[in-house]
């Protein structure tokens, strides 16, 4: 076996930890670090898949990148806003998405 | 534009060079820029009266003046054929071209005197008629309106401007029958008036159709011109058209079986009564039918049909006549019987003698109706003075007023001596004109009715007069003294129609009367436009007989018929003036055939069983089933399935995070899963 | 055979981590934990031979954007030891489940797209070769200001307005 399967079988076990890390907490700034595992998750297996189908894979690594980082801002901004509203971070207490 | 603006302003020019028509357009703004004052005034200036009372009558003594002008013309060139004035085209859709035209030639100068003429009259009377009512800008924006529409209707030169002024001028009566709208029963009577005359409109409309179906165009001068050629004399078509024309005559005209909304009609102001619903409008269907008489003249058939509607009309009118108590109503039922007159004889294929009368009839049931608004309104301001709720229009509550009303009590007497048909008045001639014609075409039964009809209008005119102006009075002591003849305003309007239903006639005196000069002034000014229908009678066997049908030249029945009219009237004004009468509020409905001439035969109950009822029931049972059942059923279904969804929906929309996370996860793995395994 | 070693060291902590993650009651621990599964993370990418990724990796995403989370855990206060916030044991046994289906999911679809990649792939020596003519960086570089220009250049713009809008939400209103 290569590194490359035992690489791919790692992301998809941390996107897994990753999904159920949403799941499992309440706290919403740990379910945005969950989504970030997941976004790591994927960036390694464009990684692994850049070594056998070209290395264009990686430009998208960065795009991820940029992505994780525009949504890590915004995110954590509606965490502050909501968190000066309530004063907690607890997602089951926000249920105003009704309606 | 410019020459939309040129045929606006056209004064006659070129005299001997034919007939041109004189400021045309102007004839149909005046009464349209009055209405426009006037309607501006109901919603601006509102409890100005001296505006309306200014603007109204004279918007229309100025289109009076023109056609004044027109006639005077058209009589120094005498043209043979129509003059069209095109102001713009109305719509041009394929092989179908409509203009706005309008066709001066005798008939429609005619109608347009007689229009502009009895209207400027009426538009005089109204000032005085109307003076304390709330709505009185409304009223004479309204009344120069219909002037406006019933222009078009007779100076239309193609079938669908006609339309426009037939349909413009019910619009109108509708507005003004419901006048005092506040009132539920006169608000109905206008919609009654609307809908029957909806029916009618339907057999125009069709008949429309055929007429370009058949035809291809729809101006009056290309359709007449060439009925001849295309059409087969007594053939289906021509027979199927002129009834559904018909159909729409009996509508306007209040004809069998469409003439009950006429009566209810009287609902509007009086001076309504004696424009719209006696002088002008009702009469449109006549001048239709004479308009259209090319055509009727080739169906035998037609002809006979709208004779003996006419003749049974003016017979059945009559009869119920004799029996009303209200004013107005007895009034209503013999412009009805009228009206039936001058159907028999354009039936027959007399049209000149049909637009006679229709002419006189115009004078002497303008008079009565402005003579019954006099005493109503005398009736109604003494009644106001003492505070009584008694009815105005109920001939058993007056009597006697000959004494405190004497212009009105000798006006409506002359007017009833014209319509009964006693020589010299307006009336004697031109009905004479059709009883003859009746006869010496050789029809004996309709012969027979119109005698009969002329005797019972003798009865029923002279039991009006009696009742109204005779004996004593009866509208109680308190009121009594309260009753004031009516301002001059109102009565000089009287005495002129008084004046021309006396002179009326004198335009048309045949003859065969001994004595007299023979005038044949109406035939000869009508000959161009009548000439083609009568063309068509002759050439296919038509023949008048010197002698009616019991022997006798027209000298003679004429004789015969003032004779006969003068002594019905003599015998009831006898026979009735010495009797007592008892108040309406004390009196009882008639029983017997005379209750049942009072219920006026019960047709408007037998349409009620027969036709009103079974269409409520019908239409009651597709509300129920089709409507709220069927339609909103299946959208209340729809919409409460909808709503269905919409909550199993909300089920899952608990507005937490972690449950949409929850079901956005199942819903991935869900997804793969179908797609992977 | 050390490469061998370093993967197996890597993974393990890569996994450790992100469990320990998931499960840590201090929200500051979680994230330490994070990080240090995105430093294993970083290794496996040299080990991949991504050498300008890992380091971008560890600049960009442990340096920068977890640190962000940390300043936001210390403004707002949230830094302490305290009641666990996991759901209870139904919601949790589900939760797994769920993410354990998850897993199987993706081995198979992973499993079906790198057995084709490796039919047309490039191989070690490949990459050696590029790598030796054109240097770490170089190698990503030139498809990213080549093919990708473009996009690359809208990421920018999507920054842009990240920053803007994160500065709308979080902004304190005027009084």
């Amino acid at each position: 076996m290569e590194i490359e399967t035992y690489t791919l079988i790692l992301s998809a076990l941390l996107f897994a930890i990753g999904t159920a890390g949403v799941l499992l907490r309440r706290n919403a700034i740990i379910m945005f670090m969950c989504i970030e595992l997941m976004l790591n998750a994927v960036n390694l297996t464009l990684v692994v898949f850049s070594r056998s189908l070209g290395i264009e894979a990686q430009v998208f690594v960065f795009f991820v990148m940029a992505v994780a980082a525009a949504e890590a801002a915004v995110g954590l901004a509606i965490i502050i806003a909501i968190f000066r509203h309530y004063e907690l971070v607890d997602v089951d207490r926000f249920n105003l998405l009704k309606w | 534009m410019v020459n939309l603006l040129e045929s606006f302003l056209r004064v006659a020019q070129h005299a001997e060079a034919g007939y041109h028509p004189v400021l045309p357009g102007l004839i149909l703004l005046l009464p349209l820029l009055g209405f426009v004052i006037n309607g501006l005034g109901a919603f601006l200036w509102r409890d100005n009266k001296r505006v309306p009372s200014v603007v109204g009558p004279l918007a229309i003594i100025g289109a009076f003046a023109i056609v004044v002008a027109n006639f005077l013309a058209m009589r120094g060139a005498m043209p043979h054929d129509p003059a069209v004035v095109s102001l713009w085209t109305w719509m041009a859709v394929g092989d179908l071209s409509i203009g706005v035209d309008l066709q001066f030639d005798q008939l429609s100068i005619l109608m347009m005197l007689v229009v502009t003429g009895v209207s400027s009259v009426i538009h005089v009377y109204s000032i005085g008629y109307m003076r304390a009512d709330p709505g009185y800008s409304r009223y004479f924006a309204y009344l120069n309106l219909f002037v406006f529409f019933m222009l078009i209707l007779v100076m239309g030169g193609n079938f669908p401007i006609m339309f426009v002024g037939w349909e413009g001028v019910g619009l109108c009566s509708y507005l003004l029958i419901g006048f005092w709208y506040e009132n539920r029963d006169f608000a109905s009577a206008g919609k009654k008036a609307f809908i029957v005359n909806r029916i009618g409109d339907f057999g125009f409309l069709v008949a429309m159709f055929l007429i370009f179906t058949h035809f291809g165009t729809l101006n009056f001068t290309e359709v007449f011109a060439a009925a001849p050629e295309t059409l087969v004399f007594g053939g289906g078509v021509v027979t199927l058209t002129t009834l559904l024309l018909f159909l729409g005559a009996t509508g306007k005209s209040a004809q069998i079986p469409l003439y009950v909304w006429l009566p209810d009609a009287m609902a509007g102001p009086t001076p309504v009564s004696a424009l719209i619903h006696a002088a002008t409008m009702v009469t449109a269907g006549v001048y239709m039918v004479a308009r259209s008489g090319v055509l009727f003249a080739m169906s035998p058939v037609s002809q006979a049909i709208v004779a003996a509607v006419g003749a049974g009309t003016a017979l059945l009118a009559a009869t119920i006549a004799t029996q009303q108590y209200d004013i107005k109503k007895v009034l209503a039922y013999s412009t009805v019987s009228q009206l039936g007159y001058m159907f028999l004889a354009v039936g027959i294929g007399a049209f000149t003698a049909g637009v006679f009368h229709l002419m006189t009839h115009a004078f002497f049931k303008a008079l009565l109706f402005l003579g019954s608004g006099a005493v109503i309104h005398a009736m109604h301001e003494a009644y106001h003075q003492v505070h009584r709720h008694d009815d105005p229009n109920d001939m058993r509550n007056h009597g006697g007023l000959k004494n405190v009303m004497p212009i009105t009590w000798a006006t409506m007497w002359i007017g009833t001596v014209a319509i009964a048909g006693i020589f010299p008045f307006a009336g004697f001639f031109s009905k004479d004109e059709i009883i003859w014609s009746a006869g010496s075409y050789g029809y004996v039964v309709l012969w027979v009715v119109a005698i009969i009809t002329a005797i019972l209008t003798a009865a029923y005119m002279t039991r009006l007069m009696v009742l109204t102006f005779h004996g004593e009075n009866r509208s109680g002591a308190d009121a009594k003294p309260h009753i004031r003849e009516v301002p001059a305003v109102m009565w000089v309007p009287l005495a002129i129609l008084a004046f021309l239903s006396l002179v009326g006639g004198w335009v048309q005196i045949p003859d065969a009367l001994p004595v007299l000069p023979a005038v044949d002034a109406l035939h000869h000014w009508l000959e161009p436009v009548m000439e083609p229908a009568r063309h068509v009678m002759m050439e296919h066997g038509f023949h008048q007989a010197h002698e009616a049908p019991l022997g006798g030249g027209e000298a003679a029945w004429a004789i015969i018929s003032t004779v006969l009219a003068l002594f019905v009237v003599v015998l009831t004004f006898r026979a009735m003036v010495h009797r007592r009468y008892s108040p309406a509020a004390e009196s009882e409905a008639p029983t017997g055939f005379a209750g049942v001439l009072y219920n006026k035969w019960y047709v408007d109950e037998l349409y009620d069983r027969v036709i009103i009822r079974p269409l409520l029931a019908l239409w009651r049972g597709c509300w129920k089933i089709v409507d709220d059942g069927i339609i909103d059923g299946s959208l209340n279904a729809l919409a409460s399935g909808t709503r269905m969804v919409g909550w199993v929906g909300s089920l899952f929309q608990t507005g937490r995070v972690a449950g949409y996370m929850f079901w956005f996860v199942t819903g991935v793995v869900l997804i793969l899963a179908l797609l992977l395994l | 055979m050390i490469a061998d070693f370093f993967f197996v060291l890597f993974a393990v902590m890569a996994i450790g981590g992100a469990t320990a993650m998931v499960f840590a009651r201090n929200p500051l621990a979680s994230l330490l934990y994070l990080v240090m599964a995105f430093f294993a993370l970083s290794g496996i990418f040299v080990l991949l031979d991504a050498h300008f990724i890992a380091a971008v990796n560890l600049i960009v995403y442990a340096g920068a954007i977890l640190v962000l989370f940390l300043f936001v855990i210390m403004l707002l206060n949230l830094g302490r030891t305290e009641k666990s916030d996991l759901r209870g044991p139904l919601y949790r046994i589900i939760g797994i489940v769920v993410a354990g289906a998850f897993f199987g999911l993706l081995l198979v679809m992973l499993r079906g797209g790198h057995a084709t990649s490796m039919a047309g792939g490039m191989g070690q020596a490949t990459i050696d070769a590029m790598l030796e003519s054109q240097g770490a960086v170089g190698i990503v570089a030139e498809p990213m200001f080549r093919s990708y220009l473009v996009p690359f250049e809208i990421t920018s713009l999507l920054l842009l307005v990240a920053i803007v809008g994160a500065i709308v939400l979080a902004r304190r209103k005027a009084p």
